[in-house]
């Protein structure tokens, strides 16, 4: 499905990814693991790039989707045409409208009004708590709960593939898992993750595959039950 | 007869505050998602009643080639209709030529508000290179009917300007409340990153709130000038400059702010004329402003931001 080889990306004239590759196939939870500044997160902005100055510059590989370049696609087009997400960093939810609003101007590129119902009761039954919260503003939320409008959102949009950056940051251990289990659930009906995570441990229980970021490159790969025995991986990250 | 005397200056009030607030609301969306105040707003505003004028004078007849015959009241809708369009076009053109560049290099806000300025000026002295310096009077296209009740005099123009604002309002909060467009210029101003994530197109949120800003400067100018009709290059300065105060005493960003300014600085300006000599008018009303705000420097709706880091 999408197909990352020898990317090298760039802040200014500093080098922040050296060519990486790799690859997330239809149906997978693929993990991109590693340490604070590896490049993880630059490795999902380059995916989805937003409007200049703020993100980072592609200067040479290739990111495609099945088969399509997606180096010359605005981020609006990618989720509205080609039904991939970004669930970024620090949430980014809008505090000044309420959970529903949140959820509705999700769907702001959607006419399919039933397919948009039936995301609605599919959000609102993966998440309780936002039910509950529906006519609060955004700012008024948890961590926890800003973390699950901001998942909502991305279904809202109508996306098949979703990246995900540090979904457990700033999260409990038990909100951790209700998350995680809840992404696992969303893959099972046919939701494709890509997810950026610190925390290895959690990331290596619930995906298929992962990646490891090292300074700017990857220096590992495999199945993710397999890394999680990996010695190197057990001392570095799951210590 | 004291009670007749303030009945008659709050209908005064209300009509002036109803050309402020129509123009603020302008001010107050474009602030809303750009954080830009659009110093030009004033004169889209002069440009929309000559654009009025122009049209009005056409279907009128004045122009030999096309004279409809059609009736006046019929005419005026088609005028208002048809300049809000235009302006509107003015209005996106002032984006897309000025506004857009900036924005794609990531200029300060300073160079965009210098712009903005600059950009007023370039409107008011095109519009005195081609059509001079004369003024010109806005032709009549509504009887001006003036009605007596209990010893207060108003005129359906009055009564047209006030209505027209108060539906004007209440659309507008519709729009913004229950439309997913309307949704997304609110979310827009509190975080324009992540707007594009949600698949939507950052330039169509910006060019709906410059049409939507335009078109009530348009919908202004024409009313404006069927109340007074003379029309001069410089009519949007000092008209816009006060919108613009009136839409930072309501609360910059806020609709209802914009309204509530627009009626406030009407007030204070009528109600002050009404006691003090009217060459004072100004000097007290802007003093009685300048108190307000130093009382609550975030106009009455606004909300001192939180800057998030």
């Amino acid at each position: 499905m999408l197909e990352v080889s020898d990317l090298h990306v760039k802040y200014g004239n500093i080098e922040a990814l050296h060519g990486i590759s790799f690859s997330v196939n239809k149906g997978e939870i693929v993990a991109l693991l590693g340490a604070n500044g590896a490049g993880k997160s630059t490795a999902l902005m380059s995916i989805m790039r937003l409007p200049p100055p703020e993100g980072p510059r592609v200067s040479s590989g290739s990111i495609k989707l099945d088969g399509l370049s997606l180096l010359p696609i605005p981020a609006h087009i990618l989720v509205s045409r080609h039904g991939i997400g970004l669930v970024p960093e620090g949430r980014h939810i809008f505090g000044n409208l309420t959970v529903f609003e949140n959820l509705k101007l999700a769907t702001f590129s959607r006419n399919d009004r039933e397919q948009m119902q039936r995301d609605f009761e599919r959000v609102f039954a993966l998440f309780p708590r936002l039910a509950d919260r529906r006519s609060q503003r955004g700012d008024l939320l948890s961590g926890g709960e800003q973390q699950m409008l901001a998942i909502g959102r991305a279904l809202m949009s109508g996306v098949r593939f979703v990246l995900l950056d540090e979904p457990s940051m700033g999260l409990s251990p038990l909100l951790m898992t209700v998350l995680f289990r809840a992404l696992k659930e969303l893959n099972e009906s046919g939701t494709t993750f890509l997810v950026v995570e610190q925390n290895a441990r959690i990331a290596l229980k619930y995906s298929h595959r992962a990646y490891v970021l090292e300074a700017g490159k990857i220096v590992l790969e495999g199945q993710s039950q397999a890394l999680s025995q990996n010695p190197e991986i057990q001392k570095a990250y799951l210590g | 007869m004291l009670l007749e005397t303030f009945l008659q200056d709050l209908l005064n009030a209300l009509q002036w505050g109803s050309f402020y607030a129509l123009i603020a609301l302008g001010y107050t969306m474009v602030y809303g998602v750009l954080l830009l105040i659009n110093f030009a707003h004033g004169d889209i505003f002069m440009v929309g009643a000559y654009i009025g004028f122009f049209i009005a004078s056409l279907l009128l007849g004045r122009y030999a080639w096309i004279s409809p015959g059609l009736p006046s009241a019929l005419i005026f809708g088609l005028t208002v209709m048809a300049t809000m369009i235009i302006t509107s076009g003015v209005g996106v053109a002032l984006e897309r030529v000025a506004y857009r560049p900036l924005r794609r290099k990531g200029a300060s806000r300073l160079y965009v508000v210098i712009t903005a300025l600059m950009c007023g000026l370039i409107l008011e002295n095109g519009n005195l290179a081609i059509f001079g310096a004369s003024r010109r009077s806005f032709p009549q296209l509504l009887s001006n009917t003036a009605y007596t009740i209990g010893g207060v005099t108003f005129t359906n123009v009055k009564v047209l300007v006030i209505l027209t604002t108060v539906i004007i309002f209440v659309l507008l909060e519709t729009l913004v409340r229950r439309t997913r467009i309307g949704m997304a210029m609110r979310a827009i101003s509190y975080d324009r990153m992540a707007v594009p994530l949600m698949g939507i197109p950052l330039d169509t949120v910006i060019v709906f709130t410059f049409v939507l800003g335009s078109s009530l400067a348009a919908l202004a100018g024409v009313l404006f000038a069927t109340a007074y009709p003379v029309l001069d290059p410089y009519m949007g300065a000092l008209v816009g400059w006060k919108a613009f105060i009136a839409a930072v005493l309501g609360g910059i960003g806020e609709i209802r702010g914009a309204i509530a300014g627009g009626f406030l600085l009407g007030f204070v300006e009528i109600f002050v004329a009404a006691f003090f000599p009217s060459t004072l008018r100004d000097l007290i009303a802007f003093s009685i402003l300048l108190l307000f705000l130093s009382i609550k420097p975030t106009g009455i709706f606004g909300v001192a931001r939180v800057t998030k880091i």
